[in-house]
């Protein structure tokens, strides 16, 4: 196993071990560059992965206090809890769901299509799907991505069947159990899915593709990875000429190293990463680094989401299997006849008992509220997931209060609705209820989002410096050695699920860093 | 479709804690309304025995399920009193909290809380103090204190951890059986 010294300055350190960070770490170890990973959390193995919704939370969430602010609910129902991510070998590849969707053609050119939205920051990203469809191949190859590459559909599970069910008699067509980074048989060294039901806990057979065992080890064993666990990114050096030369970090007992490094690239999640540059704020750069845009945590997107959960006179038992089992794909077209501009995937989701109570209402109590977990085996229950609109004033800035062990501001993420992303939601509520009505449901749910799941476009992609932080490459405009590799590079946010282009943008980065390293450009 | 038993694994086990009591179960007016025996709130060391039989009531009323026999409501309201032991402030924010919500019912009823006889009026007393840190606080323990435990989960028809009987790949995961056929 590879172990660098920490005044090796050939290195490129990557913080963070997600679907970005993990990607690009195993793909430039591949090409034989030398790999330094720094995870904030430990590293927790399949079986050490518990079938237990709140103890799992315990052991994988990320509970570092972070503070919000604005009017999404989420402010008050869970005030230090803005998203519901990991901190692990892995990242949110550990927890995800699991679906792979890639964008569509319009997705990436939001202000051409759309216009000018007012209050809506919109731009079209510095790239095309035409340009990302190789490196999407590319990604759904690595990742077993079913319904491509030859790999048969997951076979639909009760909740699915509801909601197929419900979606044909209202005359949905592309309903389908989904694209999955899922094995629906043996694939990569990876066993086929056993519908264990606790995808959101960790997957204990590996059927799901995440870094932690598809992507790191291989990494490792070309001996040109070194991962990191327990190390926190405090903070990243530069030098007089404006380089990034080193990455601060605190290991488990809070000692702090100073790694050396030839290029960085941040993929802490779109929270964490702008956090990291602003805290690396210096005389050279006041406002922190790569912000001469002003962009650096600004335009925080976590998707219009919601839920639909539904009760039958008779059982389902939706915990039963995959979590997210299956879609409904015809309402993510872009029609603003519906009274919105871009669209939304209405895919299956369901919660174990102790967190429907948790997270159906947040705050209601009483008979009307117990009725309803009542209905909990004869409950159907669908995620909406859209795309929301990117706002300079939803953002995350450093807490001008709150500070961590280490003495440094705390994230504070600020998120308001637009209107475009109300009324998207209202639609999806309605659709989402008729689905299930369909069928003879004879109560619906419309129910709050979560602490997001989805965190996008805090670093976003431009064309000009002066629009975003990076380029199509995930580099970014002031600093040429320094990369962003998660979901904080979405200029848009789409209406589909996001680690399939993080992981497609990951394999194109490691290409284009190692082509540069070799080339002498950086 | 394969059902899921709702009597669980365990329903015995939990009506075994505490000693057998002689005083007999149905006793009439002076009952607090809570069943089998209160030896468990006579087990406590920091907070009254009427406080945790108050906080039961107030448990219930919060989250009513009435095919729930008390043991699951005491056994989620009961670690309040260990915590009360390491810290007086939250003896102290209990002890207030069900001392105001007695003098409500005092007020508007002329008893105590756990006395008010109907559950409407107990929870209008409830909406009353709905916004205090007390309420919040008891509230927002008992959504994870009451849904977490194991035992309570089959009369909700969940079954809990599922990867070390084999996932639900060949325990019914797709047997729905009353749909329309599309």
């Amino acid at each position: 196993m590879a172990k660098f010294d920490l005044n090796d300055d050939g290195v490129v350190v990557i913080v963070g071990s997600g679907a970005g960070g993990g990607t690009l770490g195993n793909e430039l170890a591949q090409k034989g560059v030398k790999v330094v990973m720094l995870e904030a959390g430990p590293r927790i193995e399949p079986e050490d992965f518990v079938n237990n919704e709140w103890a799992s939370f315990t052991q994988l969430a990320w509970t570092d206090m972070r503070t919000t602010s604005g009017n999404w609910r989420v402010a008050r129902d869970f005030a230090n809890l803005p998203a519901w991510i990991v901190k692990s070998v892995g990242g949110s590849t550990v927890h995800w769901a699991g679906a792979s969707l890639r964008f569509d053609d319009h997705e990436f050119k939001v202000r051409s299509v759309y216009g000018n939205v007012p209050g809506a920051n919109l731009q079209d990203w510095p790239t095309t799907l035409a340009e990302m469809e190789p490196w999407y191949a590319k990604a759904e190859d690595k990742m077993g991505v079913t319904r491509t590459n030859n790999i048969p559909g997951l076979p639909g599970n009760n909740n699915f069947k509801v909601m197929e069910a419900g979606a044909k008699k209202l005359g949905y067509k592309e309903v389908h159990t989904g694209r999955m980074a899922i094995n629906s048989q043996p694939r990569d060294d990876r066993g086929s899915c056993q519908q264990i039901g606790f995808c959101f806990q960790g997957c204990k057979s590996g059927a799901k593709w995440s870094t932690l065992y598809a992507e790191i080890p291989k990494g490792e064993a070309t001996g040109n990875l070194e991962v990191r666990p327990n190390s926190m990114a405090l903070q990243v050096e530069h030098d007089a000429s404006g380089k990034v030369v080193a990455v601060i970090y605190a290991d488990e007992a809070g000692k702090m190293h100073r790694q050396k490094a030839r290029i960085v690239a941040v993929a802490g999640n779109s929270i964490e990463s702008p956090r990291l540059l602003l805290n690396s704020a210096s005389s050279m750069f006041p406002n922190g680094l790569a912000n001469s845009s002003g962009q650096v945590g600004r335009n925080y997107m976590r998707h219009m989401t919601g839920s639909v959960y539904a009760v039958f006179d008779k059982s389902v038992h939706m915990y039963r299997g995959t979590t997210m089992a299956g879609i409904i794909h015809d309402e993510a077209r872009n029609d603003p006849s519906r009274g919105f501009f871009g669209g939304y995937e209405m895919e299956t989701l369901s919660l174990g008992l102790p967190f429907m109570a948790a997270f159906l209402n947040p705050g209601a109590w009483g008979r009307p509220f117990t009725a309803a977990m009542e209905g909990y085996p004869r409950m159907a229950g669908m995620w909406l997931v859209g795309e929301d609109m990117p706002q300079e004033t939803n953002r995350v800035t450093l807490d001008p209060k709150a500070k961590d062990s280490f003495g440094l501001p705390v994230a504070s993420v600020h998120y308001d609705d637009h209107p475009n992303d109300v009324a998207m939601r209202d639609h999806a509520y309605k659709q989402g209820s008729a689905v299930y009505e369909a069928v003879g449901a004879t109560v619906t749910y419309p129910t709050t989002p979560y602490p997001s799941t989805h965190n996008l476009g805090t670093n976003r992609m431009s064309a000009k410096a002066k629009d975003g932080v990076v380029n199509k490459f995930g580099q970014t405009h002031d600093i040429k050695n320094l990369f962003i590799s998660d979901g904080s590079q979405f200029t848009s946010g789409a209406a589909c699920n996001p680690t399939l282009t993080i992981v497609a943008l990951a394999v194109r980065q490691a290409d284009h860093i190692a082509g540069a390293m070799q080339r002498k450009e950086i | 479709m394969r059902e899921v038993d709702r009597r669980g694994k365990y329903s015995r086990r939990i009506f075994l804690q505490g000693a057998a009591s002689a005083i007999p179960v149905a006793a009439v007016a002076s009952s607090t309304g809570i069943g089998i025996d209160d030896a468990w709130a006579a087990d406590a060391t920091t907070l009254t025995p009427a406080t945790l039989k108050t906080l039961v009531k107030v448990a219930r009323d919060i989250y009513p399920h009435d095919f729930l026999v008390d043991s699951y409501y005491i056994t989620a309201i009961k670690p309040w009193d260990a915590k009360a032991a390491k810290d007086p402030g939250v003896k102290a924010l209990l002890e207030d909290g069900v001392g105001r919500l007695d003098r409500d019912a005092q007020d508007r009823y002329k008893v105590v809380y756990v006395q008010v006889p109907w559950e409407a009026d107990r929870v209008v007393l409830l909406q009353g103090i709905e916004h205090t840190d007390f309420f919040k606080k008891v509230r927002s323990d008992l959504v994870v204190s009451l849904y977490n435990q194991e035992e309570l989960w089959p009369k909700f028809g969940y079954e809990g951890s599922s990867a070390e009987h084999g996932g639900y790949i060949n325990r019914g995961f797709n047997d729905i059986d009353w749909l329309p056929k599309v």
